[in-house]
């Protein structure tokens, strides 16, 4: 766990000593240039050990804060350590690491982008496995929240992503609870950071339990929405020295 | 001074002496405190001005004056129990993040102790990235 690259890949994980290794091996072969830090979300097996002994760098968070307090974790540990870069990387495995690289090239692409998302819908060269259940919740809120921002979003539920500095420091100074990543693409929206999609394969789950179980579902639903909705009217924030004009005023209204 | 009255009266006195006692032995913060020792007081006055509660329903149309205590005290308990609410997202939050502090000096105290076991010299990675 010697430093250091300046990009970092985080890695949350709750309960995944299944997949946990494997999903690590897999990130070191895929991107050997990367430092990795687990977030141990307050396992009750021994996922934060196995981490240990893969040599990674561990974030133990002393009890369970959902899925959205362990990244968070994740990027105010990349703020600190002055990471430029930080990838979110499921600990369940299903994220595929090998497709880094794409969100990587898009990045590269465009220094405007702030964040790119791995999207599950823009390709066609992989089914996702899914219910149709949550795919359906999937593509109403990729409905709601292109028309929310203006830009067309396909894969809004998607944690598979990569953050530059400014994403880095917006969200390691606030971000959503739990089910973090709808809200999150609005967030940028109103702090004017530009967000990208691109076509990721995405594996099936090798182990554990999502984090979105059937009963859980509807309450995920239902929250998210709360969240658009308030995230509605929430103030907008008044841009940072640094920041690029707000697009009000590039459009010259 | 009918019983009831009486009564009523010195129910109010009572919570508002539990209230104090609360706060007396650090059981209860005076920030929440403040908001039950009203209550009392509203409690007390209410029992023993007894035309004070019939002033109040008349004025806001009430036909039976207990009726409008109760009204008056629901909608006092759910400002209350809302109160309650923002008090414990603000404590979520606040466990929230230091969850996450610790975590983060757990993480750096562990790294360190690696390499003062190992004897190395000093930390590089304290050193700024250079990028």
């Amino acid at each position: 766990m010697s430093r250091r690259s300046a990009n970092l890949i985080v890695v949350p994980a709750y309960n995944e000593s299944a997949t946990i290794a494997d999903v690590l091996a897999a990130i070191r072969a895929a991107a050997p240039r990367w430092d990795i830090v687990v977030v141990d979300d307050g396992s009750t097996d021994n996922t934060a050990a196995i981490a240990d002994a893969a040599g990674v760098a561990v974030l133990r968070l002393p009890f369970n804060l959902g899925i959205g307090g362990a990244v968070q974790a994740g990027f105010t540990y990349a703020r600190e350590r002055g990471y430029e870069r930080m990838a979110q990387i499921d600990g369940d495995g299903q994220h595929d690491a090998t497709q880094l690289a794409r969100l990587e090239a898009a990045m590269e692409a465009s220094h405007e982008v702030d964040m790119v998302c791995g999207s599950r819908f823009l390709t066609d060269e992989h089914h996702y496995p899914a219910p149709i259940s949550r795919r359906t919740g999937i593509h109403i809120f990729a409905f709601l929240l292109s028309r929310l921002v203006g830009q067309r979003i396909t894969d809004p539920t998607s944690g598979f992503r990569l953050y530059n500095r400014r994403a880095i420091r917006l969200f390691a100074g606030d971000y959503p609870h739990d089910y973090p990543e709808v809200e999150a693409v609005l967030m940028l929206h109103h702090h004017s950071l530009r967000m990208q999609e691109v076509p990721v394969r995405m594996l099936a789950r090798g182990g554990g339990a999502s984090s979105i179980t059937s009963g859980k579902s509807a309450y995920y639903m239902i929250k998210v929405l709360l969240a658009l909705f308030v995230g509605l009217f929430r103030a907008r924030p008044v841009p940072e020295p640094g920041d690029a004009a707000p697009v009000s005023a590039k459009a010259g209204i | 001074m009918s019983h009831l009255q009486i009564a009523a009266t010195l129910g109010a006195i009572i919570l508002l002496l539990i209230v104090l006692e609360l706060v007396r032995r650090r059981r209860l913060l005076e920030r929440y405190a403040l908001v039950w020792l009203a209550v009392g007081v509203a409690l007390v006055v209410l029992g023993a001005w007894r035309g004070l509660l019939s002033t109040l329903s008349d004025t806001i149309g009430v036909a039976a004056p207990p009726n409008a205590l109760f009204a008056i005290g629901l909608g006092f308990l759910i400002l209350l129990v809302l109160n309650f609410s923002v008090a414990v997202s603000r404590l979520t939050d606040q466990s929230k993040v230091l969850a996450q502090r610790l975590a983060l000096l757990e993480e750096r105290l562990s790294r360190q102790e690696r390499r003062g076991a190992a004897g190395a010299e000093p930390d590089p990675e304290h050193e700024p990235l250079s990028s």
